[in-house]
């Protein structure tokens, strides 16, 4: 080191960033003549701005001209020489550079593009030393200039790693675990050259220090593998984005979308069934959403027609049916559930430096509970933090106990027989004892899914619902659900659950909107001796498993109905009932088009018409209303029973935990699942099988809490032992 | 320090919890982890009240069946960035029975609260 120190050293980090690049130009050394890097720079440019005139920026890029548009809003003449046919050329495509630059232009701003500096001349008489006076081109023009800022990218600071020999390409070269030529000398941040991409934003960098910091300690998960970067600028009435590869080539097409009058310019690349890229000029509302597609590899061919319109994916409820975050006041209200509104979303991002959406959900709690507002809260992270923002990461761990996801979980259990969670946690490497909330359900409903009546269901996992098998209210008492098959029920039945409301003086009884009775306020106590008094099945609606078939009256009563309803209904339900699932699962059942059961929202809606029945799947009634999609047509009740089993069991053996069926579909495709269901036989009655042995000889929680492993002690609180 | 003798060891599941009731109504949490170390805290998260005793239980934390604070069971602090502390009792495990001092409740100080 410079004072004589030295070190040795096992492994070695280096970190030496980068340095502006200047342009090796006569008269680069003039005063007035600068980079733009760091706050010396910027204070520098503030000063010559009250003092001086004419300003010439030397590079078209985003740092160049956000440069520029500062110089010209602080009042000087600015002119912008870059050297390519068009700005920001590796942000832009052509078409959205230059209606950047009519706007830029707007605002009074000088452009010479394809222009190459010759020189800076000084202000003494030889023309060659004291301050820049004026910036000469090739051309031979001559532009005045007090002020030359150079914003012509940066160069990575290799001078020590090459002096030692390590492999230098534009930057450090670095492996997948940011290690150099030489595995015991690593390397990360702006220094180095990853798979040829030397990164200049902050999100990206982080990922490297992490995966490197797992590496450094022998913990031997995590590679990077590159970042996908988008480019907002920070220019006021400059709207523009763009992601990926936009310039397209083999193999690719392209949506546009051009709107000249309205300052309006969207292109999509696509490739195969994959967004690759997306360039957005003067409605960029929908680029993080376009992001995500991109990041994330959706396959879109589904939504290839609707694509350029957006997203319409926000949840309808709880925001005021806003969904353009730019828009919203500060005062309005982003998150329903916790009351939070954007500006003190805007205000968490900026006093306390957030960059992702899980930190601003802890530290504000918007978009923490029902979910709804998660894309208006991803549209002001990406406004706030602009190019610091930093998309979840594409492989999402199943929480911070592992960096595994649920896909790989469930992927190990079927692979390698896991039977117990335990199992899980170390073939896995866990990095915690016994996991968390979080993880230990999800891993106890993958195991039971894939290895029925092998793996050993463990109710300490459960969440309190399904442990108590009654749902846990906001006072601490319970509210119980019986089993009403269809919504039918009969004079026994209603007796029985009159007597139980007085006996046990349940405070509240309401009809559900699964077409059964609800009884409120219930002492955890006297849960046992309800379900025995009711004498009637657990309707598991604390369960994520199958609630309800919501059926309407059908041929039986109704004069247009087509078939019978209520009876395909109570067969549906007889023959899912204990069935658990990711999520929880609703069914419904209409006799006739007019769909009074309400099949159009629910994971399978069946609608009886003339000549048979149709199923619908994956429809959803909460956050975000999800129309189901046709699924087929089948004739007989069996077939019904069979498709919607079989449909249903690909769920259950495939679905991420707490992901309803609307996301799966999205997640996989409906043409996976007509294909694994509808066109594939076999697989069909495969499914069905396994769906049967699943559910053989389940237990009632209710009724045979021995079998089903109910804890029992539970219910009695610990007396005074005096 | 009156220890009184309220279960034993097996009586609660390991990561698990058991509800003792003080004769005054209050209700406290005794919780086993599974390295069979109990725990007990007012039966009462310091966010909505939900009953602690009824969480998941991971770690040396217990997750609010509410709205899903994670409340140490060592100090009764939740964890940040959400801020609240709720009464710690001393209990301990004497010959596989679990001894509980009902009336040693204290708070922790809210060291947890500085950011």
């Amino acid at each position: 080191a410079d004072d004589g120190t030295r070190e040795s050293y096992d492994r070695l980090l280096l970190a030496t960033g980068s340095n502006p690049f200047i342009l090796p130009l006569p008269g680069k050394d003039l005063k007035g003549v600068l980079s733009y890097r760091d706050i010396v720079d910027t204070e520098s440019m503030i000063a010559a701005s009250t003092e001086y005139k004419d300003a010439v920026v030397i590079g078209g890029g985003l740092l160049g001209l956000e440069a520029a548009n500062g110089l010209k809003l602080r009042g000087m003449n600015v002119t912008v020489v870059h050297v390519m046919p068009w700005l920001m050329e590796r942000q832009l495509d052509r078409t959205a550079a230059g209606m950047l630059q009519k706007t830029l232009e707007a605002k009074g701003l000088k452009f010479r593009l394809e222009a190459h500096t010759e020189a800076l001349m000084g202000d003494t008489d030889d023309g060659k030393g004291g301050r820049v006076k004026a910036l000469k081109l090739k051309t031979g023009e001559e532009i005045p200039a007090q002020l030359v800022v150079m914003a012509v990218g940066i160069r990575p600071n290799t001078a020590l790693a090459e002096s030692a020999g390590l492999h230098c390409n534009k930057g450090l070269v670095v492996n997948d675990t940011m290690q150099t030529y030489d595995p015991r000398i690593y390397a990360v941040g702006e220094c180095v050259s990853h798979r040829g991409i030397a990164y200049g934003l902050v999100a990206p960098l982080f990922e490297q220090a992490k995966v490197c910091a797992n590496h450094l300690a022998q913990f031997g998960i995590g590679r990077y593998t590159g970042s996908l970067t988008s480019t907002k600028l920070k220019v006021t009435g400059v709207d523009l984005f763009s992601a990926g590869n936009f310039t397209g080539g083999d193999g690719s097409e392209d949506i546009v979308l051009a709107d000249p009058g309205a300052g309006v310019y969207k292109r999509l690349v696509i490739k195969g069934d994959k967004l690759i890229g997306a360039v957005m000029y003067g409605d960029t509302i929908d680029g993080t959403w376009f992001f995500k597609l991109l990041r994330d590899g959706t396959n879109i061919s589904a939504m290839r027609d609707r694509l350029m319109f957006g997203e319409s994916n926000l949840g309808d409820t709880g925001h005021q049916g806003q969904n353009k975050a730019a828009l919203m006041q500060d005062s309005a209200e982003v998150c329903g559930c916790n009351g939070v509104c954007k500006g003190v979303i805007v205000k968490a991002i900026k006093d306390k430096g957030l960059f992702t959406l899980d930190d601003v959900r802890k530290h504000t709690k918007a978009s923490s509970s029902c979910g709804s507002c998660t894309g208006l809260v991803e549209q002001i992270l990406m406004f706030t933090a602009g190019g610091d923002y930093s998309e979840a990461p594409k492989k999402k761990s199943m929480c911070g106990c592992t960096d595994r996801t649920h896909q790989e979980v469930r992927d190990a259990i079927g692979a390698q027989h896991l039977l117990s969670i335990p199992s899980v946690y170390r073939f896995m490497e866990w990095r915690t004892p016994n996991g968390c909330a979080s993880c230990r359900p999800a891993i106890n409903f993958y195991l039971l899914s894939t290895w029925p009546k092998e793996a050993i269901d463990d109710p300490q996992s459960r969440y309190i619902n399904e442990r108590s098998h009654a749902n846990i209210q906001k006072d601490g008492t319970y509210s119980v659900i019986p089993r009403m098959w269809g919504g039918g029920t009969n004079s026994a039945e209603l007796r029985r659950i009159a007597d139980v409301v007085d006996k046990y003086k349940i405070p509240s009884v309401k009809v559900t909107g699964g077409q059964r009775l609800d009884l409120l306020g219930i002492k955890k106590e006297d849960l046992p001796a309800v379900w025995k008094d009711l004498d009637m099945p657990s309707g598991h609606a604390y369960a994520k498993a199958l609630r309800t078939v919501k059926t309407c009256v059908g041929s039986e009563w109704c004069r247009f109905g087509t078939q019978d309803s209520t009876r395909m209904g109570q067969e549906l339900e007889r023959a899912l009932w204990r069935m658990q699932a990711p999520h929880k699962v609703k069914l419904a059942v209409s006799g006739c088009p007019r769909n009074c059961a309400e099949s159009g929202i629910k994971d399978v809606g069946v609608i009886g018409v003339d000549s048979g029945w149709e199923i619908y799947v994956a429809g959803n009634g909460g956050i975000k209303t999800e129309v189901a999609q046709f699924f087929c047509k089948v004739k007989t009740h069996a077939e019904v029973l069979e498709y919607s089993g079989a449909f249903l069991q690909l769920y259950r053996e495939e679905g991420w935990y707490l992901e309803r069926t609307v996301h799966y579909v999205n997640r996989v495709g409906l043409d996976y699942c007509k294909q694994k269901v509808v066109e594939d036989t076999a697989n069909r009655k495969a499914l069905s099988e396994r769906l049967q042995f699943a559910l053989d000889g389940e237990p009632d929680p209710w009724h045979e809490p021995e079998k089903a492993r109910v804890d029992l002690k539970q219910f009695i609180p610990i007396a005074v032992a005096v | 320090m009156t220890y009184l003798p309220i279960c034993t060891l097996d009586d609660i599941p390991a990561l698990g919890a058991r509800r003792f009731k003080r004769d005054d109504g209050k209700v406290i949490a005794i919780f086993r982890n599974a390295e069979d170390k109990v725990f007990a805290l007012q039966d009462k998260c310091p966010h909505k009240g939900g009953p602690l005793s009824q969480g998941i239980v991971f770690g040396e934390s217990v997750a609010c069946p509410l709205h899903n604070w994670c409340i140490s069971l060592n100090d009764g602090c939740a964890a940040l960035p959400d801020v609240g502390v709720v009464e710690k009792f001393s209990v301990r495990v004497n010959e596989g029975r679990v001894e509980l001092d009902p009336w040693s409740g204290e708070l922790a100080p809210m060291a947890c609260a500085a950011e």
